[in-house]
């Protein structure tokens, strides 16, 4: 049925609206206590996926498996998720209180008792005291963590969240999530968050699903995305990165090694060679794994002479393009700015750019 | 250069005097049923003869006055519910679900403000008295919701568009099915729109005449009653007090209606 230690199970799942295919075959598993991202730009199937999991969209084809049973007959009010939306979705006409309160109806508790209930959410939540504002007091960041509190308050096995930093500022959509983080690790709950920000997906998740047209691209963790893509689309998506054409040298069995345009041949062990010798690939670098240097580096660092055509100062890093030969587009570097005397250098000096032969990342080409 | 305000605010004189005419022209004549309820005479004509408010205590002695009142009260109570549930689910069909023709459907609903009231009545007293139904205060209700669908229907659809569909979703994903999420969450919401749509519909069929002209069987609505005194030249006084009640009761039940129908609305 599913692995066992999966806590939530795609399974093949197909999404259409009409003919339009909005979710191609997605399977994947989550697990229990994960904070799980599901991260892709706009259309791109991931609050629909998300709409699955609760039950307001129907699976077209596969099924989605939570704590090992089937949901497809599972009606959203059944199921043991519960979500915060987009929007939050408070209730305008009841105050904090009877908002936060609101799926306590079927536990038969006494009025002391949901209150209590109430009153932990709101001492969790950081809003102690605020039991009786009215809905329409708050401000958006005290909606957002009351959307959370009435959706924890259930104890649901998987917390589902839409985007639900996107209409806060950015220093407040910085603190909370430092806060959502915090919160997920003290109640333990499998949350699956959806976002358009790659920043805010390798901050917050244990594990990131990239999502592109429809299709999974990718599941891994953040560090795993970042430095091990495993497409061009992926490696573009989160962060930046220089593509350089290349072609597989393979020197007999013992070492491996990859040439790319501009870099001239860069040694790779061999078991990280999928392709056979002469095979073209793609070779990413990404800009940070890139050093400028006014001398050539000493010892064994593979360099190349570079001149450099435009530097940008960002206070804590500046941003450079360098020309190097063999190459036509410009390689983007960006190092930190250590001390002050290597700011940005003069456009049209000549320089040495280096790299680390441990960070080049070997794509299939496109 | 002195301030006169901003391009869209700065005050215009003729645009003043134009809206205090047209609303002079609008309201003043019927400000006579009030002026002349109150005069000595029984004839309605100037100079003023003198104060007086034995109408209004006539009214008290008048048994089919009040029959009538109480028929008008009872059409305009069950109007008003039937054509508020009615609309409630009208609006919410309209504004939740992709159907084909919607706008055709809305079109549809609306149309009873635009076709006179005679062709509705006359169709009606037609159909009717070929089923063999006979006349009575259940077809003057039955003609009565058509009449005043279109105003529930109007007055709850911006209810139902400046409501957030997540709010629906956010109360079944807490646990509640379909019948919880309606008295819970989408019934609270619209609330005001729906005591205005009952306060609407209840007066619009309480002064409704055309329909009830055509489809009253033996126990005549107030209009009806009130049509059938204008026979009696010495009645008339009579009639223009319980109009000027009318009106004055009409008037304030719009106005609340109009009232607790935007409650919340400009917020948004």
């Amino acid at each position: 049925m599913s692995n066992s230690d999966a806590f939530i199970s795609i399974r093949n799942v197909q999404k259409f609206f009409g003919t339009f295919r909005a979710i191609e075959s997605v399977s994947m598993d989550i697990g229990q206590g994960e904070f799980f991202s599901l991260l892709g730009a706009s259309g791109c199937g991931k609050t629909t996926l998300l709409r699955m999991l609760a039950g307001f969209e129907d699976t077209s084809a596969g099924e989605i498996y939570i704590d090992g049973q089937p949901m497809s007959d599972v009606p959203p009010h059944q199921r043991p998720v519960n979500m915060v939306f987009q929007s939050y979705a408070i209730f305008p006409h009841l105050n904090v209180r009877d908002n936060i309160a609101y799926g306590l109806r079927k536990r038969k508790l006494t009025r002391a008792q949901r209150y209590e209930l109430v009153d932990e959410m709101l001492d969790l939540i950081k809003l102690p005291g605020y039991g009786t504002r009215k809905a329409n007091e708050l401000s958006g960041g005290q909606r957002q963590r009351i959307a959370l509190a009435r959706a924890l308050i259930l104890r649901p096995k998987v917390l589902l969240l839409d985007e639900p930093l996107g209409a806060l500022d950015k220093q407040l959509r910085e603190q909370m999530q430092l806060e959502l983080r915090a919160l997920q690790r003290k109640v333990g709950i499998t949350f699956v968050f959806v976002t358009h920000d790659q920043e805010e997906a390798l901050t917050l998740s244990d594990r990131i699903a990239v999502m592109a047209g429809g299709k999974v691209l990718q599941v891994d963790t953040p560090q795993g995305l970042y430095e091990a893509p495993v497409s061009r689309t992926v490696a573009s998506f989160i962060g930046n990165m220089n593509f350089f054409e290349g072609r597989v040298r393979r020197n007999g069995a013992a070492t491996g090694a990859v040439e790319a345009e501009g870099l001239g041949t860069i040694p790779i062990p061999v078991d990280r060679l999928t392709r056979p010798d002469g095979a073209p690939v793609q070779v990413a670098l990404r800009p940070e794994k890139f050093a400028l240097t006014a001398t050539r580096p000493d010892g064994d660092v593979p360099a190349v002479p570079a001149r450099l055509n435009t530097a940008a100062y960002l206070g804590e890093r500046s941003h450079y393009y360098v020309a190097i030969d063999g190459r036509t587009a410009p390689v983007a570097v960006s190092s930190p700015n250590v001390s002050r005397v290597n700011g940005p250098a003069q456009a049209g000096s000549d320089l040495w750019l280096s790299w680390s032969p441990d960070a080049v990342v070997i794509l299939d080409p496109d | 250069m002195s301030d006169r305000g901003t391009y869209i605010e700065r005050p215009n004189r003729p645009l003043q005097v134009y809206a205090a005419i047209f609303l002079i022209v609008l309201y003043v004549p019927i400000l006579f049923i009030p002026l002349f309820s109150f005069n000595d005479s029984i004839y309605v004509s100037f100079p003023l003869t003198g104060f007086t408010t034995k109408w209004y205590s006539e009214l008290w002695s008048r048994e089919p006055l009040w029959n009538a009142l109480w028929n008008s009260v009872k059409v305009g109570a069950v109007v008003s519910v039937i054509c508020t549930i009615l609309g409630v689910i009208a609006a919410r069909a309209i504004t939740r679900y992709r159907m084909p023709g919607k706008s055709a459907l809305v079109t549809f609903l609306m149309m009873p403000l635009v076709i006179p009231g005679i062709i509705f009545g006359v169709a009606l007293l037609v159909l009717l008295s070929r089923a063999g139904v006979p006349l009575s205060l259940y077809t003057v209700g039955l003609g009565h919701l058509i009449v005043c669908l279109p105003f529930a229907v109007a007055t709850l659809l911006p209810r139902f568009e400046g409501f957030d569909p997540s709010m629906e979703e956010a109360s079944a994903d807490l646990g509640e099915n379909g019948w919880f999420t309606f008295w819970r969450v989408t019934f609270p919401m619209v609330f005001p729109g729906v005591v205005a749509s009952l306060l609407l519909t209840f007066t619009i069929s309480f002064d409704e005449f055309i329909m009830a002209f055509f489809l009253t069987g033996t126990d005549p609505t107030l209009p009806m009653y009130i049509w059938g005194q204008l026979r009696f030249p010495q009645q008339f006084p009579s009639v223009l007090a319980m109009s000027s009640l009318i009106l004055f009761a009409s008037f304030v039940l719009v106005f609340i209606a109009q009232w607790i129908g935007r409650m919340g609305l400009e917020k948004k």
